[in-house]
């Protein structure tokens, strides 16, 4: 007894978990371990996949982003509307990138210069982003005019679309950033003592203004990929997004407490939803129930995200 | 007349210190008890004890000769004693009246009794000359005013013990006065009074009685507090035999390493002015809220600068960040080493290299190998106790902890100035000795130290110099030779000229 607990709220409790439930699925589940509809699943959480990269940055150093939802619909938005204006699909995504990155700026300058709490910003933010894609958009969905910006999303190498190579880059990319660089390091010791890292040297105002920077641009390549796969820009797009990430990120082990974070964790926490969705769909079970399974994850991983502090002894 | 409280073998211990042992002494019904120590003599301990916040090891108390048993601070109120603390315990956004009933509302079947609520308090002040809405919620009054509420509550439970921890440190003059006359009509009440305070003069203003405590024991005991003079008390407070456990030795001091001129902050106006040579020891001594901590966070950046400059080694460091000044070579170990030193959940390694890791990570890129030969070093060098660098800090003892966060800014290399606030707070005999020959170490090696400590033995045995700080400004600058408690403590004392008390009815002149 005591040693399945510890193997289940260790630090490879999760990918226990997950080879468990993979593990079943594929067995029990008809269709699932399919090339094509493994594909289908990793495609399904590219938008949820980036965006955890730069989640998980900000969570591991004990700061929230709930913009990111609209963020990815407003970019995307602008990389159509900019590319349609321009004719250059580089500049879109260019445009794209570019607002999201402001987006980022002004959460990150506001939460860590002005010292506002980052969950009033970012709930502040997220309406406010999601006002400018339907304003700028007046509500409607916007045409993709040139062909070529479809071939973002549709186009393979190896065998493989492009997004999930975008996905698997952004995921090494994060991975490395998080173990091996002094910003990944950084990132733990605010999220774990902030005045402390501070007093250690640690210029923890830029840090997070960085973080939520990278954020933002990151959610531009999600929103330019979204609207690629949709065919449009969609002003209601990725609605509870953030809800999905957040939840993923914690289910990777990501504490919300900060100061511990893994990328493994944060990639097995997002195949978790994806496979319960994925799951759910070739079962023919009801939207409507999918959001209470989604709640249900959600708990879940708070819950096991408690039993682990617990088990490690930490306080608070 | 009886002794109405009585402490009787008080013994009590924290991990790895006895706090206090086998104190005994009485208190005579309807008088006010001095409480006086240096900061760690047991003052906190005894009021903890008495407040039924924490029990005794062994010993009992007994008031009215009754023996007191509380399981809980609820208990001791109930048994009538009320302490009131430094910080003070009311509910901010309740009214001064609520405040004065709460946990015992007046009510007709579990509905408020609106007018009793407000009409007893309002009688209950205007008798006691105080000078507060019962209708206003505490949030809109001074500290001073939340004082006479606490002190209020005293008198309207007719408690049978009240204890005051420091209860003027925030208060102006005029409501110290205020204060003393609610205290003087308290004891007309026949109520023992628990006096706790650093200021001689207010001592000698209010109480019949005085005990001393120092390093957790009865140092003196006085009944009759017209006996004794302001040199006595001082003497008592200090007199203790020095043990030799701090090592120091002499070393050659160079040319001058850091001087401070003119350094002020929000939390400190007046401005300081200093030097320190190299390779020499500085001390800061003080009470508790002197400034000393304020000082260093300001030298060091942590806290935004008024004024003032900073140099090292003739050059000037412009240090509005931490950042800034590690990269000047001035670098700070924490006074709190839990909240602000140590980083919880990272290992050892990470919180050595946190700083240090900029030197050898290339475009920000970690090299994992160097930082482990780097925590290895530090671990070997510093006599860490660990399995391993892997460790997790927090699982680490005090002592262990101060020496990861030493390695944090040895493994800097170009440190030229050391703060260290409280270097052995918490920390184990064997670990201090250990930790003080560090510090000399890094002196013979050059380094300027600054100590900050609020023991004086350990500020007496280890510096080569003491600046000792008052009421935010440096009160005295004694060279080792020159060491002398008394000196040191009456120039840390507040004294009456400067402690903005309203001229009082001496006793006598003493």
């Amino acid at each position: 007894m005591t040693s399945l607990k510890k193997l289940l709220l260790g630090e490879q409790g999760l990918v226990v978990i997950f080879a468990l439930a993979f593990a079943i699925v594929s067995l029990t589940v008809p269709n699932f371990l399919t090339e094509r509809n493994m594909l289908g699943l990793l495609q399904s959480v590219v938008t949820i996949g980036i965006v955890a990269c730069t989640m998980m940055f900000c969570l591991a150093s004990r700061d929230f982003d709930l913009s990111v939802g609209s963020t990815v619909a407003f970019s995307g938005m602008i990389a159509v509307m900019a590319s349609n204006a321009t004719g250059s699909i580089v500049l879109g995504l260019l445009a794209a990138l570019v607002c999201g990155g402001f987006v980022g700026l002004v959460n990150g300058v506001v939460i860590a210069r002005f010292r506002i709490n980052a969950l009033i910003t970012t709930l502040a933010t997220m309406q406010i982003v999601r006002g400018l894609a339907l304003i700028s958009s007046d509500g409607r969905a916007v045409g993709i005019n040139d062909p070529g910006f479809y071939q973002l999303a549709l186009s393979k190498f190896l065998g493989v679309p492009t997004p999930i190579w975008v996905m698997g880059v952004l995921f090494v990319t994060f991975g490395f950033l998080l173990n091996r660089t002094v910003f990944g390091k950084n990132t733990l010791a605010i999220g774990g003592n902030p005045e402390a890292s501070r007093l250690a040297g640690v210029n923890v105002v830029r840090m997070r203004i960085w973080i939520f920077m990278l954020q933002g641009l990151v959610c531009g390549i999600a929103g330019v990929l979204l609207a690629s796969r949709i065919t449009s820009g969609q002003p209601n797009a990725a609605t509870g997004l953030e809800l999905s990430v957040i939840s993923a990120c914690v289910l990777g082990g990501v504490s919300l407490a900060g100061g511990r974070a893994a990328m493994a964790g944060v990639i097995v926490g997002v195949l978790i939803m994806g496979i319960a969705e994925n799951v759910m769909n070739l079962l023919n079970i009801q939207a409507f129930y999918q959001y209470v399974v989604r709640g249900l994850i959600l708990l879940l991983a708070v819950l096991l995200d408690n039993l682990r502090s617990v088990a490690a002894g930490r306080r608070g | 007349m009886q002794d109405f409280l009585e402490f009787k073998s008080i013994s009590k211990g924290y991990p790895g210190v006895q706090a206090m042992s086998d104190v005994s002494f009485s208190v005579r019904k309807g008088a006010v008890h001095g409480l006086m120590g240096e900061n760690g003599a047991g003052k906190s301990t005894l009021i903890r004890v008495l407040s039924g916040d924490q029990a005794a090891d062994t010993g009992e108390i007994r008031i009215g000769g009754e023996q007191q048993v509380y399981k809980s601070v609820r208990d001791a109120f109930h048994a009538g004693v009320i302490v009131i603390h430094q910080e003070l315990q009311l509910v901010a956004e309740l009214t001064v009246a609520e405040n004065l009933w709460l946990g015992r509302f007046p009510a007709r079947a579990g509905v408020l009794d609106r007018r009793k609520l407000i009409a007893v308090v309002a009688e209950k002040l205007t008798e006691m000359g105080i000078d507060v809405d019962p209708a206003a919620k505490v949030a809109s009054l001074s500290i001073g005013e939340r004082q006479m509420v606490e002190i209020a509550k005293a008198v309207m439970v007719d408690a049978r013990v009240t204890a005051l921890d420091e209860p003027t440190s925030s208060l102006s003059s005029r409501e110290s006065e205020i204060l003393f006359s609610l205290i003087d009509r308290l004891r007309a009440n026949g109520t023992v009074i628990l006096y706790v305070s650093h200021r001689l003069d207010e001592i000698f203003r209010l109480c019949d009685s005085l005990t001393v405590l120092r390093d957790g024991k009865l140092a003196a005991h006085h009944s009759d507090i017209s006996q004794v003079t302001r040199d006595q008390i001082i003497a008592e407070m200090v007199g203790r035999e020095i043990a030799n456990i701090w090592g120091w030795r002499g070393r050659p001091l160079g040319s001058t390493r850091l001087q401070v001129d003119n350094l002020t902050g929000p939390k400190l106006p007046h401005p300081i002015n200093f030097t320190v040579r190299k390779g020499e020891i500085l001390g800061f001594f003080g009470l508790i809220g002197a400034g000393r901590s304020e000082m260093a966070r300001l030298l060091y950046g942590a806290d935004t600068r008024s004024q003032g400059t900073v140099t090292v080694d003739g050059t000037t460091v412009t240090a509005d960040s931490p950042a800034h000044s590690i990269r000047a070579g001035v670098v700070l170990c924490p006074e709190d080493r839990k909240l602000d030193g140590i980083i919880q959940g990272r290992s050892i390694e990470e919180n050595m290299a946190i700083s240090s890791r900029r030197h050898f990570s290339p475009f920000g890129i970690l090299n994992p190998k160097k930082e482990g030969e780097l925590a290895d070093t530090f671990i070997a060098k510093l006599r860490v106790r660990t399995p391993s660098r892997k460790q997790h800090i927090i699982n680490l003892s005090g002592g262990n902890q101060q020496k990861v966060i030493l390695g944090r800014w040895l493994s800097e290399q170009g440190v030229k100035v050391l703060l260290i606030d409280e270097p052995t707070r918490g920390i184990d005999v064997g670990a201090k000795s250990e930790i003080y020959e560090i510090l000399y170490d890094l002196a013979a090696q050059g380094m300027a130290i600054i100590v900050i400590s609020s023991e004086l033995p350990e500020i007496m045995g280890i510096t080569d110099r003491i600046a000792v700080m008052c009421e935010g400004r440096i009160a005295a600058e004694i060279e080792r030779p020159d060491f002398d408690e008394r000196r040191i403590l009456a120039a840390a004392l507040p004294d009456i000229s400067n402690a903005n008390v309203l001229p009082i009815q001496q006793v006598q002149s003493r």
